[in-house]
């Protein structure tokens, strides 16, 4: 027994190292640089509370905090039916169903700067895919990422088309759950394929669609490279996100205090949103 | 089903891998495309050019940025497959003092969301002075939890009585670990490094942050600062660099598409 615990040491001790430098010490530090300034080129003084007064009222930081609010009023909705209808139209018997779902599932594994610079390809106003084929039914060129109103939700629907085939999998996986025995039954009561679908296949569904309420929550929170890439935040600064707000605090602006307590901040937002998420589909669904 | 509600439902399926697929197709056609037939729908180009490769290829070092990136995203696979087993080794089947301590704070870790230690990493690497080096890009994912958490599950399963008779044999901890473990393993083993290497291969904000010299840039990183720098000049040009990221990507999902579904679905609701 004294052999098992050395090697059990000596076999856990390097990854207990890895977690004291690169988990728990960026955990506190973050804590610490709160209350820092630090440019990283002078010693770090202490700021006391400033860089929290600073986020309390900073338009910039609100602004993204609000649009990342506009971008899941559309990107959860959508996401959720999406996925729904796919994963529903996957569980029937098909022939060349594993083709049908690597199609879907195509995107989640191609680079998301990939896909923000093929879709800033496919939304350019003047040569892009999507106005090319609008003009064949009559629709002039639409500037759907330099219109301050069309750029957010353009991203948001990019963001749903990478990310769907993700989703459509664990809502599978939920629908091999679901008995057959339990559709028969309810078949022969003369339900319709709609109430069927409201009644049974949704409530029993409700643990998918909460994990994929709360990934698409988290991921909406770390928008980054779509808008860094194909926007730059603007126009107006309506597709400007936190994470991109932290980047250029850290990177441009080298203000590491105030980047951490963006990070601090967003970290506590995202674990709100979740908790009141999860709150409201738990009466909804008690109801 | 009735027949034409058959019929309705592979028109809609149809439609639906049209719109995932069809891009992909589109790009890669564009990439061969002069600047004036850019725009067209055609997949097949009127006048076929490389000239667009050549540009790319000639105004940064994308081959270069294709060998980092194999290179950081293939030693990532190799330390979180390696690394990562003795220590879910250890977690699975050796008591020793703190192995609960090492559970629990693996759990902890998925917890903690990435944003809040993206900047006390960034300033830990900057003291390091590993900006601009590979192991800025390799270090901090030289273990993942949730590959730890998910071979130590398999370990687990595994039958007492091997490791006792093998230990019997007067094989070292080591050395079951690699030669009766690791064959049962295959599967969880497979899961993890394609989600591994898939995401080490995509990153990009973390590149972003410790990396400024072209010498040292990954694939997805050199690509969005050329994209972004004014570098590529049209569309076209970026697309083509966009291409030499996708296609390695896309030859070994047609190839491994159920592993790539299950390994990096399964990662991200267990991650």
């Amino acid at each position: 027994m004294r052999a098992e615990g050395r090697s059990g040491l000596l076999m856990g001790a390097p990854y207990a190292l890895f977690l004291l430098a690169f988990a728990a010490y960026p955990v506190f530090f973050a804590l610490a640089l709160v209350f820092m300034r630090w440019d990283l080129v002078t010693e770090p003084s202490f700021a006391g509370a400033d860089n929290i007064r600073l986020l309390a009222v900073d338009a910039r930081f609100w602004r993204a905090v609000a649009n990342t609010f506009v971008f899941l009023a559309i990107h959860l909705p959508l996401q959720i039916a999406t996925a729904l209808t796919l994963a529903l139209a996957l569980n029937r018997p098909l022939v060349f169903r594993a083709f049908w779902r690597a199609a879907f599932f195509l995107p989640v594994v191609i680079s998301g700067a990939v896909v923000a610079i093929l879709w800033n390809a496919l939304y350019a106003t003047d040569v892009g895919l999507i106005n090319t084929v609008l003009a064949k039914v009559g629709v002039s060129p639409i500037p759907w990422l330099t219109d301050p109103s069309l750029a957010m939700p353009a991203i948001a629907v990019m963001v749903t088309w990478k990310n769907v085939g993700f989703y459509v999998v664990i809502y599978l996986a939920g629908l091999q759950y679901i008995p057959r025995s339990c559709q028969e039954a309810i078949e022969l009561d003369g339900a319709t394929a709609w109430q069927r679908f409201r009644h049974l296949t949704l409530p029993l569904l409700l643990p998918q669609t909460i994990l994929v309420v709360t990934l698409s929550t988290i991921n909406g929170f770390q928008l980054f490279i779509e808008p860094y890439v194909m926007t730059g935040g603007g126009p107006l600064r309506r597709t400007f996100s936190v994470v991109l707000y932290m980047y250029t605090n850290a990177f441009s602006y080298q203000k590491m205090g105030y980047a951490a307590t963006i990070g601090v901040a967003l970290a506590l937002i995202i674990g709100a949103v979740v908790a009141i998420q999860r709150r409201i589909i738990g009466t909804a669904e008690a109801t | 089903m009735r027949p034409l509600s058959r019929v309705g439902l592979y028109l809609a399926l149809t439609v639906a891998a049209v719109t995932f697929i069809y891009p992909f197709l589109w790009m890669a056609s564009s990439t061969l495309k002069p600047p004036l037939e850019f725009g067209s729908l055609a997949l097949i180009p009127d006048r076929i050019t490389l000239d667009n490769y050549r540009i790319m290829w000639s105004r940064a070092p994308f081959g270069r940025a294709l060998l980092n990136s194999v290179f950081v995203a293939g030693t990532i696979t190799a330390s979180v497959l390696v690394l990562g087993s003795i220590t879910a080794y250890a977690m699975a089947r050796l008591t020793f003092p703190g192995r609960r301590a090492l559970n629990a704070a693996t759990v902890a870790v998925l917890l903690v969301p990435g944003q809040l230690t993206l900047i006390p990493l960034y300033t830990l690497i900057v003291q390091l002075g590993w900006v601009d080096t590979y192991a800025a890009l390799i270090v901090p994912y030289l273990f993942n939890a949730t590959a730890i958490l998910m071979l130590r599950q398999f370990f687990l399963q595994i039958p007492q009585s091997l490791i006792d008779s093998a230990r019997m044999d007067g094989m070292s901890e080591l050395r079951i670990l690699f030669t009766i473990f690791w064959p049962l393993a295959r599967p969880p083993l497979a899961i993890v490094a394609i989600f591994t290497f898939m995401g080490s291969w995509n990153e990009v904000l973390w590149p972003l942050l410790v990396v400024r010299d072209e010498q040292t840039m990954t694939l997805p990183q050199l690509l969005t600062v050329f994209a972004l720098g004014g570098g590529a000049g049209t569309l076209g040009v970026s697309l083509a660099a966009a291409m030499v990221l996708v296609v390695p990507v896309v030859i070994a999902y047609m190839f491994l598409q159920r592993y790539f579904i299950e390994s990096m679905a399964g990662a991200g609701v267990k991650g």
